[in-house]
């Protein structure tokens, strides 16, 4: 492999199981091994930290909690995505968020979807069955499905049917009685207190199990008779074939290719199924854990020849963005004001459109959200005062001696923004303008200034391509 | 698709947050409006700006009184809908949606920006105005025009010297219409990023095309309205605009922050109808104001909690002014958990917006049928 593929591999590996990494990195990870940087990711040392969370709340105390606003609690997310070490953790909490959906819109107190996605940052990379029923008995997943309303006299089917259908197996793996089974076994776990909300105070919620709420009867659920319980419930549901397919297709959708939106999986064959396939049987044979999937799916050639082929969240553009130019690192008191940028490309953290999360792949693209993102990647990149943006102009200057062709211009910008893969259409266009004003020369302040003012103006174009909408 | 300046135009304002339209269309002369409301927030009916015997606006509403004088403004009592969640953003959701019972995901204005313009001929068929885009206005594929401040609203817009932007986006356009052939994605990519910087170019020759001697404040919604003005009377082709005014909720501190919200929005509104009559273009124009829920009838001392049913404003000199629907009982022994109950579903609302206003079917927009007011004229001359 070139040194050229193999940098494009990296690149690729860290806008996957991370938020991008910048050349210098790059290339301390093309030295140190594809294999080896894939276990790090996955299982990264326990000395390799995360984002510094007390130094953020010693100075901004306010993006601890939050009621009714999910600003504080989507800027504290911010700061952990753009400033750890350790990403795929905090892709793995944003893939539970995808798939877990759950909405402060009904929760009304993000307080606690703060502490769920902690959870997942926590516990996003561990065991499946552990997830599952931490996801049951998590008072912002209660309240959001209203399992606290799920009563032996009169079962709430909310929670049983979104576990089955959105959560675990899929539509078209259960019945109508076993989605009412399911809310059975469910009875009694619900929350307290039942403190009543007022307009700047938020009791905090825990999980309780009433037994006298809880309905001991006989249950049938997916071929099984017994008095079964919650756990009991998830045990079954983890019996089935179409469970490891179902989890595993969320996994290739979120890191390797966009699939159908989700409703159509039960119609729509997947996008690879002898990928799904192979990672259904490793996440069965570990026992549902996931760390040996997405050390499988990483190193998988399915993985290695997806490049570019998924829409970049309005999430990942941001965070991708701002670790390139190296803006807004550590904590600034600009954070909560970038941290609704990605909800103005109609992502917003911790409020999801429904249950089903989402629509991801083509459905982030309309004519608002297009403009948002190319103008957020293009304001940065363009300002050559950011210090990854900085990097990228040395690296330029430092490619080709004083003098520099308008073809070489192009082909470094294109190679440092990823490297990305451009059309000769597109690569000709972006040589026609740099053309326009000739060659470019870093010899002396006045050049240099000149031409890393064109190096700016070049990247903001890049970051217009369709190209560059992919990643 | 052919538009001219005499096809039928919605401008809709959300208040967000919750407007306490008791408050706002004061029931003076019942008691039990005065036995609810204790804490600083009861208006007198010394202070009410009379309607009639019964109801007067909050004193902050001078220049919509003058409207609703000259029989230019509606007012819709008891907007609502059954088993209102009282939650914002839920509230919200469903008016966005009209989806009541289930989560939707389109928006009711985009898919009447679709039926507008089948064809997406115009992509500033429909314009927002702020961040972002509402669901209200979500559709996938129907391009809609979301202008955060349409001075300096466009694409690249870090690039400061203007020449150099232009050939950038000459550029673009070209890398843009190349997508054909490279994908479905790729080229829907392709086709809204054409939308977007088309959309953008139309409204920059717009802003040029406009002057006008009306004084707008200098307050968040006079801008907003200030833009819609600008791009409805250079006549671009746009049917539907959309904007909104936040800071409704007051469960605290209600009086002095309702008193700043309504009287900026009360001179903004005024100012808006000024230019367009100056312009000679307010006579195909509707502008329509809705809130996801009206405020709890008691007050809490110093603010008001959420509530359930709520009402609307309709102004626009093709409006039939004056009060329509009923007014719910105050009543406590009527109320619902304290709340006002609704007595005409919102949808109803749209549908005469959409059917009698636009002159679209309803139905597969609020997906159902629902009870019609008569509280709009159409369009005289309109095509």
């Amino acid at each position: 492999m070139s040194n050229h593929d193999e940098i494009a591999l990296m690149a690729h590996l860290m806008r996957r199981a991370g938020f991008g990494a910048d050349r210098d990195q790059l290339e301390r990870l093309v030295a140190q091994g594809y294999e080896e940087t894939v276990e790090q990711l996955v299982d990264p040392p326990a000395d390799v930290p995360r984002a510094d969370i007390d130094e953020l709340f010693r100075y901004m105390p306010s993006l601890a909690s939050g009621g009714p606003d999910t600003t504080p609690g989507a800027a504290n997310w911010l700061y952990h995505m753009v400033n750890t070490q350790r990403p795929l953790e905090e892709k793995m909490a944003l893939f539970w968020h995808h798939v877990f959906a759950t909405g402060n819109s009904k929760v009304d107190n993000d307080n606690h979807l703060i502490a769920q996605i902690d959870m997942w940052r926590d516990h996003g990379m561990g065991n499946y069955r552990d997830l599952l029923v931490m996801l049951a008995q998590n008072p912002a997943m209660i309240y959001w499905l209203d399992n606290h309303e799920n009563h032996k006299r009169a079962p709430n089917e909310n929670w049983g049917r979104e576990l089955l259908e959105l959560f675990s197996l899929g539509v078209g793996h259960y019945t109508e009685k076993d989605v009412f089974e399911c809310a059975r076994a469910f009875t009694g776990w619900t929350i307290g207190p039942k403190m009543p909300r007022v307009p700047n105070h938020r009791f905090f919620f825990q999980y309780e199990f009433r037994p006298e709420e809880h309905d001991y009867g006989q249950k049938e659920f997916l071929g099984h008779r017994g008095n079964f319980d919650g756990f009991d419930i998830i045990d079954i549901i983890l019996e089935q074939p179409a469970c490891p397919r179902f989890i595993v297709r969320h996994l290739y959708n979120f890191f390797v290719a966009d699939e159908t939106q989700v409703p159509a999986w039960n119609i729509e064959p997947p996008r690879d199924p002898e990928a799904i396939e192979e990672l259904a049987g490793v996440f069965v044979d570990s026992g549902f854990e996931l760390k040996p999937v997405l050390r499988t799916l990483f190193n998988s050639d399915f993985f290695k020849e997806a490049m570019f082929q998924k829409v970049r969240s309005p999430i990942e553009t941001v965070v991708g963005t701002l670790r390139m130019t190296g803006d807004l690192q550590g904590v600034q008191r600009e954070l909560p004001q970038v941290s609704q940028a990605s909800a103005h490309m109609g992502q917003s953290l911790h409020n999801p459109p429904s249950v089903e999360g989402w629509q991801t792949g083509r459905d982030w693209i309309n004519s608002g959200a297009v403009v948002g993102r190319i103008n957020f990647v293009a304001d940065r990149v363009s300002n050559t005062e950011l210090p990854g943006v900085r990097r990228i102009v040395e690296r330029v200057a430092a490619s080709n001696g004083q003098q520099m062709t308008a073809d070489q211009l192009v082909d470094q910008c294109v190679d440092l923004v990823g490297p990305l893969d451009v059309s000769e259409q597109t690569r000709l266009e972006l040589i026609s303008h740099a053309t326009e004003e000739g060659p470019l020369s870093w010899a002396g302040d006045d050049n240099w200034s000149r031409s890393s003012e064109r190096v700016g103006e070049m990247l903001a174009l890049i970051a217009a391509t369709t190209e560059y909408q992919f990643g | 698709m052919t538009t001219s300046s005499k096809d039928p135009v919605l401008v809709v304002i959300q208040l967000s947050g919750g407007n306490d339209y008791m408050n706002s269309v004061v029931p003076y002369a019942d008691g039990h409006y005065h036995d609810a409301r204790q804490g600083g927030l009861r208006i007198g009916a010394d202070e009410v700006l009379k309607i009639d015997d019964e109801f007067g606006l909050h004193p902050t509403m001078g220049p919509l009184k003058e409207l609703y004088d000259q029989g230019d403004m509606a007012l819709i009592h008891g907007v609502g809908y059954p088993n209102s969640p009282r939650s914002h953003f839920r509230s919200m959701d469903i008016w966005h949606t009209c989806e009541p019972n289930k989560v939707g995901t389109e928006g009711w204005a985009g898919r009447a920006i679709r039926d507008l313009d089948p064809a997406g001929e115009n992509p500033v068929t429909g314009v927002y105005i702020g961040q972002g885009l509402p669901r209200s206005l979500v559709v996938s594929g129907v391009p809609v025009a979301s202008v955060a401040d349409l001075s300096t609203y466009g694409l690249l817009t870090s690039i400061e010297q203007e020449q150099q932007r232009d050939k950038m986006l000459g550029r673009f356009v070209n890398m843009y219409g190349r997508a054909i052939g490279t994908g479905a994605v790729r080229e829907y990519l392709g086709r809204t990023g054409l939308d977007a910087l088309k959309g953008a170019d139309i409204l920059k020759e717009g802003l040029g095309r406009y002057s006008s001697e009306v004084e707008y404040g200098t307050e968040q919604i006079s801008r907003n309205l200030r833009d819609i003005a600008t791009i409805h009377c250079a006549d671009l082709g746009t049917r539907l605009f959309y904007t909104q005014l936040i800071g409704f909720d007051t469960h605290a501190n209600q009086q002095p922050v309702f008193e700043k919200l309504w009287t900026d929005l009360s001179r903004a509104i005024s100012d808006f109808w000024d230019d367009l009559r100056a312009h000679n273009a307010d006579d195909n124009v509707v502008m329509f104001l809705f809130t996801e829920f009206g405020r709890r009838v008691r007050d809490n001392g110093s603010g008001s909690d959420h509530g359930a049913g709520g009402g609307c404003f309709v102004i626009g000199p093709n409006v039939r002014g004056g009060m329509h629907g009923e007014f719910p009982s105050i009543n406590p022994k009527d109320l619902d958990q304290g709340d006002l109950v609704p007595n005409h579903d919102f949808r109803g609302v749209y549908s005469t917006l959409l059917e009698d206003w636009l002159r679209l079917d309803a139905v597969p927009i609020v997906d159902g049928q629902f009870e019609k007011l008569s509280f709009v004229d159409p369009l005289v001359g309109a095509a």
